[in-house]
């Protein structure tokens, strides 16, 4: 049997998720038996070389290089899993949505305690290098189709091995009560 | 036509930071900067929220190590609800301590295994490709299980303190919310041979010996590369102990003079600032008496072993002794020594848990301290990879009105750059195109501090890597990644 591609990727999360898939710590082995793995923080492959069976999206979008690389997932990815909180529906990070985004920059710059008096040109970052930031947080299923959701902050490893095997096998997924958790 | 370089330790597309490398017209590099791209603005949007949910919202900034946010946001509260770090009770002290340290030991055994013991068995020469832990698992098998079971360990006893492995919710301002019951000491006590304290420590003692023999057969590039005079900056027991849960802040300079004294870090804005660059998202922090150009310094595993007078758990001395031996007792700057103090701080703290556990303090049932409360505290906390500042004003409601953070891979911002400049110079200068060994270099120099941008990405691999090369005017001429 030819193994399962996957891919994954963190946008605006904080790698919890990706922790988290992780914490399955001995079935790694076992995972990477079942699967292999394409554009992804495990193998550092940089661009999609063939089309891939299972994404996971671990984040919202918060800038524009993430809206470009959750659309280049989508159009790699036969299957594509938002993971966590932060891909469903922004996360903790979408706290800043009701707030203007410049108020959030002259927080960190201008009016932090360790920061005043000592900024005298009132620099805020916005060098060309730097990514757009976007005037809210966007969660993933509102910039492309999502297929499944894995909830959690993270989904618990129990839950992310579940799926990943309910995918890979095509079995119908066992969700006891205690593993779906949503803090 | 001069030229500028473009190096992405992250790819774009999981971009957390990237490198430019400016050369002149006769290509020397005349400029080097890490870009840090990533921006959340947590210090306005928890503005407004309840104090106590600070600990469960701001370690949503880091899923690698959220307990250090965790505790340092716990700690500045203790000081509003006006119970301070040093009036906790026994258990609610002992228990968040076994949490950080089991914190500690996971974030290290993860940096070692997963992310430095590639280079050290394939070599840092070896095909990208083959230098990550998939490759690690196929041919050291019982290597990767030592790892992964390292980490576990760490995880569990994360969960056993604060409730859950990621994003736990164990530390409350003025204490804890658990105990830990006789069955859950037991379980890392005597539990299996793969999953108990002795277990943890003797496979301490293995990693050390694994990077010491390797240090050994590569003396001259441990020795060399990346390595730089600087300050170095953490927290100190009052003793001058190594301590990652409480203490003093000291600094020192490279010959190993104090530049602050031990001082208390509800003052630190006495002491530190922080300047604003219009190149990157992360803030550089300085020692404020020697100014913003020389007062920049070094935290993290290296720097904690230069400020500290001795380490209190017996085997951890006896490493510590020698490592301290290896420079005639001055304070080491090495880049590359980092992993060598980052496995002496891994066998301290499973010594320290091995000690916690047995314990009977963390059967105890008095969890919380009560005291007046204030308007203002700050927490800090050395975390993996160094020290990391809180700071928190409430009203009158409870809410907080201003949060400051200042995290340990802001502390290390500077030393980063200086390490990329420095590889850099010995590997650009001089040269029209970008050589396939500049990549894995400025890994190398860039991992040693262990950033949370790459050890993010590295958490099962290693770090992406894309090297553009342009010119003044910034037009690509030459690119390559790995
Ligand atoms: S869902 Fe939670 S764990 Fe996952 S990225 Fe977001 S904050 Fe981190």
């Amino acid at each position: 049997m030819s193994k399962t591609i996957i891919a994954t990727t963190s946008l605006a999360g904080c790698f919890g998720c990706h922790m988290s898939l992780l914490d399955i710590d001995e079935k790694i082995l076992d995972l990477i038996e079942l699967v292999e793995f394409n554009k992804s923080p495990i193998n550092d492959i940089k661009e999609f070389t063939k089309m891939c069976d299972i994404g996971l999206i671990e984040g919202g979008c918060c800038n524009d290089e993430n809206v470009h690389i959750l659309k280049d997932f989508r159009a790699h990815c036969k299957i594509l899993v938002s993971v966590g909180e932060c891909a469903i529906m922004g996360g903790l990070p979408a706290l800043r949505n009701n707030i203007p985004l410049q108020e959030c920059l002259e927080e960190a710059y201008l009016n932090g305690p360790s920061v005043m008096g000592n900024n005298e040109n009132a620099v805020i970052p916005n060098d060309e290098e730097l990514p757009v930031i976007l005037n809210k947080v966007y969660p993933c299923h509102e910039v492309v189709r999502i297929d499944y959701y894995l909830p959690g902050c993270p989904p618990r490893a129990e839950l992310i091995w579940e799926a990943l095997l309910a995918l890979v096998t095509g079995d119908p997924l066992k969700l006891p009560y205690e593993v779906v958790k949503f803090d | 036509m001069g030229q500028k370089l473009t190096i992405e330790p992250v790819t774009r597309v999981e971009g957390h930071g990237k490198v430019t490398i400016h050369l002149d017209d006769d290509n020397n590099v005349i400029q080097s900067r890490l870009h840090i791209v990533e921006f959340r603005g947590f210090e306005r949007f928890v503005q407004g929220r309840p104090y106590w949910e600070a600990p469960v919202l701001v370690q949503r900034l880091c899923g690698i190590c959220p307990v250090s946010h965790h505790l340092a946001a716990a700690k500045a509260l203790d000081v509003i609800v006006g119970v301070g770090p040093e009036r906790l009770t026994e258990t609610g002290e002992k228990m968040r301590r076994l949490m950080h340290y089991g914190q500690i030991f996971q974030s290290h055994a993860l940096h070692f295994f997963h992310l430095v013991s590639p280079d050290l068995l394939f070599g840092i020469d070896a095909n990208p490709g083959k230098r990550n832990v998939i490759e690690v698992a196929n041919e050291f098998q019982e290597l990767a299980v030592q790892g992964v079971m390292m980490r576990k360990f760490g995880q569990e006893i994360i969960r056993a303190t604060a409730g859950k492995k990621i994003h736990g919710t164990g530390a409350i301002p003025g204490g804890i919310n658990k105990n830990l019951s006789i069955e859950e000491r037991d379980f890392f006590v005597k539990g299996s041979d793969l999953q108990n304290i002795d277990k943890m420590i003797e496979w301490s003692k293995d990693a050390l010996k694994l990077f010491k023999g390797y240090h050994q057969e590569n003396r001259k590039l441990v020795d060399t590369f990346a390595a730089f005079p600087s300050n170095h900056l953490s927290l100190v027991r009052k003793d001058g102990a190594l301590d990652f849960y409480h203490g003093v802040l000291r600094a020192i300079d490279e010959k190993g003079n104090k530049i602050l004294h031990d001082i208390d870090y509800q003052n630190y804005l006495d002491y530190i600032g922080e300047e604003v660059k219009s190149w990157s998202y992360m803030k550089f922090p300085f020692l404020k008496s020697i100014g913003k150009k020389e007062g920049w310094y070094r935290v993290g595993p290296l720097a904690r072993l230069n400020t500290c007078d001795f380490i209190p758990s017996p085997l951890a001395q006896k490493e510590f002794e020698e490592f301290k031996a290896y420079t005639q007792g001055k304070p080491n700057n090495m880049s590359m020594h980092m992993h060598w103090a980052r496995l002496i701080e891994t066998l301290h703290a499973a010594e320290v848990m091995r000690d916690l556990l047995n314990d009977s303090d963390l059967q105890g049932k008095d969890l919380v301290a009560k005291g007046t409360k204030c308007s203002e505290g700050v927490g800090v906390i050395e975390a993996p990879r160094g020290t990391l500042f809180h700071h928190y004003k409430i009203d009158k409601n409870n809410l907080i009105t201003m949060c400051n953070l200042i995290v340990s891979t802001t502390n290390n911002n500077e030393p980063m750059n200086r390490a990329v400049r420095h590889v850099a110079d010995e590997m650009i200068s001089g040269q029209r195109s970008i050589k396939e060994g500049m990549l894995n270099a400025v890994e190398v120099a860039i991992r040693a501090y262990d950033p949370c941008l790459s050890c993010a990405t590295h958490a099962i691999g290693k770090m992406p890597l894309e090297i553009s090369l342009l010119d003044k005017n910034g037009v690509i001429l030459d690119k390559l990644h790995n």
